[in-house]
């Protein structure tokens, strides 16, 4: 290896000096343009903040939209027609759900989730299905359980028909392709938060504008990877079908989707698992059932009642992921079933056994989760918090208490790069963006990112967006240092791994709401808790991530710099770190995203800047605060985005 | 190319369809899907997120279930969103709220849709305060002319070189930022995002004894547990709180009212006449609170207790 380490300067006067030289005439050219622009700039408005004259107030514009709103939501043809009707339907199709839901009673539901899991995914499946609703109503939650659940399943739905007739465009067109990739690229940066406050204020609080974010949200994946398994059809089987004379629809319904049901079925997947995500978040604007417990809970410092509507979402999260993800593997395998339960008999037995169920709790009179069989955890579970903050928020000796460290890292790490950031001259920063974004990708992406980051100076929250900035660039860093030690671990022993599966599910489906408080009690208030509280939230992703891609390192080049008598650290540094560099390029994007949402929600334990102006829009109905606040977290997530996206997948452009 | 026009004029036809249908469907009017599902009669609350309007929101559907077979469904929303709600019909009542006199204008004089439904028999007020026992040592620290003096004492790594001034949540009426420019105070207002960020707060500085100064409000069941004393700020005068940016006073003393969706306030029957009629002390509504927040008894079983124990208040409420 060593050899190999030595021969490189040699090496880059091929390809890595042309990289290098591309590098350096960028970064010159930019060099270039900065000298003649910032002396124009700096002499027409000499200040390091953002110059006021470049900025422009909506202050009125949006009061008044908002009074329009008001005023017209009950008499305009735009909302008695159109928005009136979609909302109706939202509530009148949830409603129908919710009814046969409770009609299932919990045996016939519980019964009827473990044979549907049973009939896609196995038996071990069943039986998880099966436990987790038994669960979700010992713990006392069985209606808010079923209420969420049939949110859930309109709002999923809905999202999959929309992201599917979205992704059969972009897979079918080429020019419907290109306009919807860049608007899929912006969904899937918005946090959630930034739209809640334009939902409700013209759906009005309640379930249906919770449907509405939840869509916007979940939806993206769906059409993504639509459009992805679309475009991905074999072309020599494509050929083949055009050859015999198909008629377009055919072609579509009897080739192009079916070759895709791997790509839709992960699709599912990913929007489940998102409208799932937003199912506590949406309770901020009335979204009802389990999210609305865990918000209740919150606003009564109740981590035991927060947590114990916490589990259940992070039960269907994982029986959903399970059942989705083990259905997709089984489309992979062509073994001929032959249990006689196959088929469209197996579904008929499932059926009548569900209803069979249904009907003996009926009769039994047993149609609601007993009362007898609820256990409550609130009380043991704040025992336990009380200790725990007790015992390490200060004065621990040697290490310091959490407390302490809270203050420590907001003093040496936080202050400098805030202040860092705030004290920089505004044209400096877009000039560093617009340099960092274009030796990662093209002058597109510089463009886009620089053009981003002033949007938020001419918004007027550039000081804000500088202090929500550094407190992500803060819990990247620390999420990133974390996730790659624990994310090589993993990849070099497959035990760490197998333990640490089931703690990632939990704390990447756990409802941030949960831990707010939590992480208060331990770390103050401030900008540390949001913090804190934005690293457990993403660090679960970056460990998958790494551990996937070091995994997936090239098993000849593993063996042959094995043979050549590496050590396992030279192995681990020279081949597979860098053999798996696109993953860890991905994994720290992915924190990037995931943080700033979070970072976001922090308003609410004291982050300050843009979510707490976020979190004040919402509970003031302030649109001119809370939408530019809205808009600025979505540019800043635009930014970081290009910032750090991984070249790979605009390398993929034909896909 | 084919596919894509029609599914193009697919879209369109469906469109159309929808605005020229004629289905009028008013969503200012609409309930909640989860409401009346079992068939019953509903009342739906807001509760707001402090601990009093809890408490409030859980003695009036322990009595509306108990004594007169409605069914409740609560929900959480903030205080200026709460009367869009209300206004919209999603609620029904709200029963505590601080004043919002934009709102009054808007939903009360101009709309028509929301009206007045009296006094909850508590006065609230807002105020700064310091932990007693922290004043009690230093008995001038109630005057905020010797604040400043106290200003590093209140320090935290969240307000730098300042001294801390603690606010709550963002939808919260506070003055605060004004006051301390104002007033030429040396603090910073740190905002705790949320009533439970600022409770935990409140309580871990309490635990270790150390000094603090807050936005707080009474009444409040936090007093019970952590004892704090009112830091004197210049006198309230009527006006002197008109100008937000000038304003330079301390917050008033506000008789908390109840509001009613109009529709509901005609046609909510017992409903609507027992929640009129629902009025009670400072002192019910903190031992209501206090068993909910800090012995963490479900509302219902808090207000079962407090229902239990006084039923010579409540009899009155119900309609005759």
């Amino acid at each position: 290896m060593a050899t190999a380490t030595a021969s490189s300067p040699v090496r880059d006067t091929g390809i890595g000096a042309l990289l290098r030289h591309r590098a350096v005439g960028k970064l010159l050219l930019l060099a270039v343009a900065a000298a003649i622009l910032v002396p124009i700039v700096n002499a027409k408005w000499a200040s390091g903040a953002w110059p006021d004259a470049l900025t422009v107030d909506l202050t009125e514009p949006l009061g008044k939209t908002t009074d329009w709103i008001i005023d017209n939501r009950d008499s305009h043809p735009l909302f008695v027609y159109v928005l009136g009707n979609i909302s109706n339907g939202i509530v009148l199709s949830i409603r129908g759900v919710y009814l046969v839901l409770l009609a299932a009673g919990w045996a016939g539901v519980t019964v009827g989730a473990a044979l549907i899991a049973w009939r896609v995914a196995g038996v071990r499946l069943a039986v998880l299905a099966a436990a987790s609703f038994g669960l979700c109503g010992m713990l006392g939650m069985w209606v808010p359980t079923m209420q969420t659940l049939a949110l859930m399943i309109v709002a999923v739905l809905v999202s999959v028909v929309l992201g599917m007739l979205l992704g059969l465009a972009g897979g079918l067109s080429d020019r419907v392709y290109r306009i919807l990739r860049p608007v899929l690229d912006t969904m899937q940066v918005l946090p959630a938060f930034s739209y809640l406050l334009p939902v409700a204020l013209v759906f009005g609080i309640g379930v249906p504008a919770a449907v509405i974010a939840t869509v916007v949200y979940a939806a993206p994946p769906m059409a993504r990877l639509t459009a992805l398994g679309l475009r991905g059809a074999d072309g020599g089987v494509m050929e083949a079908v055009t050859s015999l004379g198909t008629t377009a629809r055919q072609r579509l319904l009897s080739a192009r989707l079916p070759l895709a049901r791997k790509e839709l079925l992960l699709g599912l997947n990913q929007t489940i698992m998102m409208a799932l995500g937003m199912a506590v978040i949406a309770s901020m604007i009335g979204g009802a059932g389990l999210g609305d417990r865990v918000y209740q809970a919150l606003g009564s410092v109740d981590v035991g009642a927060a947590l114990a509507a916490g589990i259940p979402i992070v039960l269907l999260a994982v029986v959903l992921d399970r059942v989705t993800g083990a259905a997709g593997e089984r489309l992979g395998d062509n073994t001929e079933d032959s249990s006689p339960l196959r088929g469209r008999r197996g579904w008929a037995v499932a059926g009548a056994v569900t209803v069979v169920a249904a009907l003996a709790a009926r009769f039994a009179d047993r149609l609601e989760w007993p009362e007898s069989w609820i256990v409550n955890i609130v009380g043991p579970v704040n025992t336990a918090k009380d200790w725990m903050v007790d015992h390490i928020y200060t004065d621990v000796p040697v290490v310091g208490g959490t407390a302490d460290w809270a203050a420590h890292f907001t003093t040496w790490v936080l202050d400098p790069i805030r202040d860092g950031l705030q004290g920089m001259p505004w044209w400096s920063i877009l000039l560093v963006i617009a340099a960092l974004a274009w030796l990662i990708g093209t002058w597109q992406t510089a463009l886009t990112a620089v053009l981003a980051m002033a949007a938020t100076g001419v918004l007027g929250v550039w000081k804000p967006s500088l202090d929500t900035l550094a407190q992500v660039l803060a819990a990247v860093v620390v999420t990133v240092v974390l996730g790659f030690a624990i994310g090589v671990a993993a990849a070099r022993s497959t035990r760490l791994e197998q333990v640490l599966r089931p703690v990632l599910d939990v704390f990447q489906t756990m409802p941030q709401f949960v831990y707010l408080i939590p992480v208060v009690a331990l770390f103050g208030i401030g900008r540390a808790p949001a913090v804190a509280a934005a690293v457990v939230y993403a660090l679960p992703a970056v460990i998958r991530i790494t551990t996937q891609g070091l995994r997936q390192v090239n098993g000849a080049a593993m063996e042959s710099s094995r043979s050549l008598g590496a050590t396992s650290w030279q192995q681990l540094r020279q081949v597979q770190l860098p053999l798996a560099r696109p993953a860890l390029l991905l994994a720290v994007n992915q924190a990037v995203v995931l943080i700033l949402a979070v970072v976001v929600i922090g308003g609410l334990v004291g982050g300050g800047a843009l979510g707490y102006e976020a979190v004040f829009g919402l509970a003031q109905g302030d649109l001119a605060t809370g939408l530019v606040a809205g808009v600025a977290i979505v540019c800043l997530g635009l930014m970081l985005d290009r910032v750090t996206q991984p070249t790979e997948r605009r390398a993929k452009k034909g896909a | 190319m084919r596919v894509r026009t029609r599914v193009m004029s697919a879209v369109t036809a469906s469109c159309a369809l929808l605005a020229l249908s004629g289905c009028a469907s008013d969503m200012t009017k609409q309930a909640s899907p989860y409401a009346n599902a079992a068939g019953a009669k509903t009342v739906t609350l807001s509760v707001q997120s402090w601990v009093g309007a809890q408490a409030d929101v859980a003695v009036a559907e322990y009595l509306l279930k108990k004594e007169l077979g409605y069914r409740v469904d609560r929900v959480q929303i903030d205080e200026v969103p709460a009367w869009d709600a209300l206004s919209q019909g999603r609620v029904d009542a709200i029963l505590e709220d601080w004043g919002h006199p934009d709102q009054e204008q808007r939903y009360i004089k101009d709309k028509k849709t929301i009206v007045p439904g009296g006094d909850v028999g508590v006065t609230g007020h807002i105020g700064w305060y310091v932990p007693t026992y922290f004043a009690k040592k230093h008995p001038d620290v109630t005057n905020w002319k010797n604040l400043n003096k106290y200003a590093k004492d209140f320090r935290t790594s969240e307000s730098g070189s300042k001294g801390q001034l603690m606010d709550g949540s963002p939808s919260y009426v506070t003055n605060d930022k004004a006051l301390v420019k104002n007033l030429g105070l040396d603090y910073e207002v740190v905002f705790a995002g949320s009533e439970a960020a600022q409770i935990t707060q409140i309580e871990q500085f309490a635990k270790h004894k150390k000094p603090f100064l807050t936005y707080w409000y009474k009444p409040q069941w936090l007093f019970e547990k952590v004892p704090m004393t009112e830091v004197k700020l210049p006198e309230y005068k009527e006006g002197c709180d008109a100008d937000p940016v000038k304003i330079k006073c301390a917050y008033p003393h506000t008789p908390l009212q109840k509001y009613f969706n109009a529709d509901f306030a005609k046609k909510g029957g017992d409903a609507a006449e027992f929640l009129k009629n629902f009025k009670w002390s400072e002192e019910d509504q903190n031992e209501v609170s206090l068993m909910i927040a800090d012995k963490k008894m479900s509302p219902e079983d808090a207000a079962a207790k407090w229902v239990a124990g006084n039923e010579a208040k409540w009899r009155g409420w119900l309609p005759k």
